[in-house]
Order: C-alpha cells, then structure tokens, then sequence
C-alpha cells in the first residue's frame, strides 16, 4: 500500500489554477523529489499535502486514512513533518534548546507544567541523538541564529525527525546555500534517508540535489504533471526537455 | 530561565519585597505605596506571561484586574463578608470572563487580538460606569472593608494591621508568579515561547496553537483578577478607572518598560511607574507626560527594557 496517496488533486486561487488534477503515490522508504520551473505549483501542492490549505477538489490519503481536511498538527501526530524554503526555527534559543521543544513536543508533554526524572532523561537522550545523527554535537550550545544556513537547515531537519515521522517532507532544503553547504545538506537528507529507512519527499530547484538523492521524480508545469520517472528516465524525457530543463537538459544528464 | 543570573535576582528580589516595610519610609516611600506596587507588579507580570512569553499583546487586562476588584469589592459587602470568599470570587469571575473572551478572540491574530481585547475591555468599563443599582456608577463601590480571617485558635488582623496586609498580599503574590515561574519552566511554558518565536514552526511540531494561547490568556487573565481583588482590599474601595482602558496600557508600560523578555521586569517597571506617579504627581498635574518621557527613553535606549539584557530563555 502507498503511504501518500494523492487522488486528483487541484487547488484553484480565485480564476488561477494553481494546481489541476494531480495524482501521485509515494511508496515506504521511497525518496521522491517534485521539479518543475518557477511558478509550477510545487510549493502549493507541498502545502496542501502539510495542511497549510485544502484543496480545491481531490484527495489525500496518508497510511490509509484520507487526511484530506485535517489541521497541520493533526497531520504531525499521524507522521508527517516538513521544513520550509526559508528556515524556520527559533532563532532566539540554542540548538539543544530548539530540538527540546521538539522533542518535548514529540513526546506528548508539550502541555505538561513539568516533568519527572524519568521524561527529563527521556528529552535529554533523545536530544543527545538528534545532535548525533545532525552532527550538530559541537554547536549543541549556540545560538541557532548564528550559525550557518547549512547548519540552520541541519537543526530544522533535525526538529521535524525528533517527530519520529513516517513522511519527512523537505521544502526546497538547500535553497540560497552554497555549493559546499548544497553538498553537506545533500548528504545529511541521504544519511537519514537510508540510516532511518525514511520515506522523504522533496521539492528542489537545484538539479544536482534532485539527481543525486531521488528514487523518482515527478515534474509539475503550470500545475499539472507533465512526468514522473526515475531519474534516468526523466533526463532523457523528450517531454520534460522541452517543456522544462530546456537549456539546462544538459545539466540533468550530467548528474545523473 | 538562565540559571545563576536568575536565581540571583530571585534573590535579591526577595530580599527586598520581604523589608521594604522597615526601610521604604527612609527613601520617601510608604507601606501603601510598597503594596501597591506589589499588586500592579503582580497584574504586569500575569499580562507579562502572555505578552513576553507567549507573544501575544492584550490592550484589555484591565477588565480582568477590575472585574477580579469588582467580584470580590460586591460580594463581600453583599454575599459573604469574607476576606478570602470575595477574593476567591473576584478570581473566579475574571477567569470565567477570561475563558468565554479567550474563546471569541483566539483566532485572531497581532493588532486585531489587540483590538478586540481593547473592545471587550470596554464593554466592562461602560457596565461598571453605568449599572448604578449594583455597581455604583461613577461612585464605586465603597461602604465596604477588607475582613480579618478567622483561622479558630487565632485570628489575622487584616482590616486594622496595613503591615500585616501588605504580607499577606505578598504571599498571594509569591503563589501567583511562582506558579507562573514553574510552569515558564517547563514544557508548557517552552511550547509558550516556542509560539512566541515561530508560530508556523510551532504548528509544525504539532503544537495547538489556539489551545495553547488560551490557556495562556486565562492564567494571565486570572491572576490579573487576583491583583484586582488585592487592590480593592487595600482601599476597601473600588471605582470603575480600575477597569478602563487607560490602566490595561499602564500594564503594558510597566511590563514593557520594565523588560517583556525578563520574568522580573515588569516588577520593575511597576515599581518605577507608581514610585514616579507619587513623586510627579505631587508637583505637577501633568505627572504623565514625564512618565511618557521615561517610558520613550527607555524603548529607545533599552529595545528589551531595563532588565532586557539578552538572556537565553531556554537552557539546554
């Protein structure tokens, strides 16, 4: 059975058609990636599978239940967590201190006035292995504003695994980075992807990342599915050649 | 809470609100200005919970803190001539207010929550002003004091000791925010903050927003009516100013002036903002606008207020 199934799903912004008629299924363990050019419904259909907004029309189910109308924060207690395009974090606290609420959150105590012995050192271990699998160990005491975009991103990939989720959905994850900070946010989603058998989704703009990590891509334009493939298969799409990569077809053929 | 600064100016604030009794008069003070600072520090630091530590901004506390001074000024000179029931009542009737306006207003967000605390604010105002037959009017309610409690083997002289007064009110004071400190201490307090810092990444880690910043509201609200009902027994008087607009913007100033990020700040600010009213307003009338100055500089020079040195509100 897919995890993600998602049944004809259009979303409409007054006359604009942001989004017309997708369906797609995202199998367990699967790492899929959505491309497309600017302006192609990827962050709006993103948004309607999290919950930021319902769609127009059409369905979502999620682990066999139609998630379609649920709250975001009912979504995260079925097991999806997100990141977005531009980090969101809480710039004031440490690193250590924005996985605790995370954590804390993640454990059902987030409207507890206190905790006992046993749930401190619940959070305080599961913190200890988030830094871990981050590589966010030595910062664990800094200021998350201060850091590096990379490392901001590694605390707010971090944040949505403390949710122990079923889907991690990854919105533009190495978006306004540089080549090295592309190439260690790169690593760390493979890592966690094959470390936790977990089932990713992502949107990327930067085609390096999408060859290199996706099982299979799926290409929107002006909000319909134009392809879906391996990567293989979408580089030598005549279709997604002409209709998107165009000059950059090159480029896809190269990383992959 | 940042461990040894805090535990530091636990300290000395302690030591201070337990002897300022026995030295104020040294520096022009008096006891019933010492008490009221501790009542309007207390209703500062309740609006506090919510403004500074939950993010959202309330034009409004001061129908709670009037309906809590109301609740407990009318049923003990028409129900129960009794200390502790009317304070109970008082609490109980700005906690209930605070949980049905809660639920109307939570889902609005920024200026427009404001907004709406300012209107509700307003309709108490106009209620106390105007239902003459229970709340007397413009007159208040007065005929009317503070009784001692009876505890059986012996009894508290409230009504004729203003120094055993003031202790107890520094002892409901000391529950009150040492509630609010243990749960800004924990979980619930750190979901709080998370909502303060990123709402949107707090949603995404499956906090209830709403859920929470109710809660929020109806403690800061409730301890708010805590402090209305003290103020009413330090006078043995109410009047309905105790609910109008103006005073929920004094709230803000104290809380703000003193330092929204800070626990203690808003004590600070409550502290200068009562001691400047009795210095200025013996001079001038225009006692306010000296006070606006302060107020103007302070945001100016302290963007965090006089105790907003940068503290990492969450250890690790």
């Amino acid at each position: 059975m897919s995890l993600l199934q998602i049944d004809h799903v259009s979303r409409h912004f007054g006359k604009l058609i942001a989004v017309n008629d997708v369906s797609l299924n995202v199998e367990p363990g699967e790492l899929r990636a959505i491309i497309g050019p600017n302006g192609a419904g990827k962050t709006t259909f993103f948004n309607m599978i999290s919950g930021f907004f319902p769609p127009t029309s059409g369905t979502i189910s999620f682990d066999g239940e139609n998630i379609t109308k649920l709250t975001p924060e009912q979504r995260v207690a079925r097991g999806m967590a997100r990141t977005f395009q531009i980090t969101e974090i809480f710039p004031e606290l440490n690193v250590a201190g924005n996985l605790r609420i995370a954590v804390e959150s993640a454990a059902g105590f987030r409207m507890k006035p206190w905790l006992n012995g046993a749930e401190k050192k619940l959070v305080a271990d599961r913190i200890d292995e988030l830094l871990t699998l981050g590589n966010l160990t030595t910062s664990a005491h800094d200021e998350v504003g201060a850091l590096s975009h990379g490392d901001q991103r590694a605390v707010e990939i971090m944040m949505a695994m403390a949710l122990r989720p079923k889907i991690l959905l990854l919105d533009e994850p190495a978006a306004g980075m540089g080549d090295q900070e592309t190439y260690d946010v790169s690593r760390l989603i493979r890592r966690v992807h094959r470390e936790q058998k977990l089932t990713i989704m992502l949107v990327e703009h930067d085609m390096r990342v999408v060859f290199n990590l996706a099982d299979r891509i799926m290409v929107l334009a002006e909000g319909a599915l134009l392809a879906e493939g391996t990567p293989d298969e979408i580089a030598q799409s005549d279709v997604v050649q002409q209709a998107y990569l165009g000059k950059e077809a090159d480029l896809g053929k190269e990383a992959a | 809470m940042n461990g040894l600064k805090q535990h530091y100016a636990k300290i000395i604030v302690w030591a201070i609100l337990l002897t300022i009794p026995y030295w104020f008069t040294y520096i022009g003070g008096y006891l019933g200005l010492a008490n009221e600072i501790v009542i309007y520090a207390l209703a500062a630091m309740a609006l506090n919970f919510l403004l500074g530590f939950t993010g959202v901004l309330s034009f409004g506390h001061a129908a709670f803190f009037g309906l809590g001074a109301y609740g407990t000024a009318l049923t003990i000179k028409f129900l129960v001539p009794s200390t502790l029931v009317g304070l109970a009542v008082g609490v109980l009737t700005a906690t209930v207010a605070g949980m049905v306006i809660g639920a109307l207003i939570i889902k609005r967000r920024g200026v427009y929550f404001a907004m709406a605390t300012i209107a509700f604010g307003q309709l108490f105002f106009f209620i106390a002003n105007r239902w003459n037959s229970v709340t007397g009017g413009d007159d208040g309610v007065g005929n009317w004091h503070r009784m001692p409690i009876n505890l059986g083997f012996t009894t508290i002289p409230l009504f004729h000791n203003s120094l055993v007064y003031y202790y107890f009110t520094l002892l409901l004071f000391a529950l009150a925010v040492g509630a609010m400190g243990l749960l800004l201490d924990g979980p619930f307090g750190r979901s709080l903050m998370a909502i303060r810092e990123n709402e949107r990444r707090a949603r995404f880690l499956g906090i209830n927003i709403e859920l929470h910043v109710w809660i929020s509201f109806v403690i800061s609200t409730a301890i708010c009516g805590l402090a209305g009902g003290m103020l009413a027994l330090l006078d043995n008087f109410v009047n309905p100013r105790d609910l109008r607009f103006d005073l929920s913007g004094v709230l803000v100033v104290m809380a703000v002036m003193g330092g929204m990020r800070s626990f203690w700040g808003p004590l600070l600010g409550a502290a200068i903002f009562q001691w400047l009213r009795e210095v200025l307003s013996s001079h001038t009338p225009n006692w306010q606008t000296y006070i606006g100055i302060v107020f103007v500089l302070v945001v100016l020079f302290f963007r965090r207020g006089i105790l907003g040195f940068k503290l990492s509100t969450v250890k690790s």
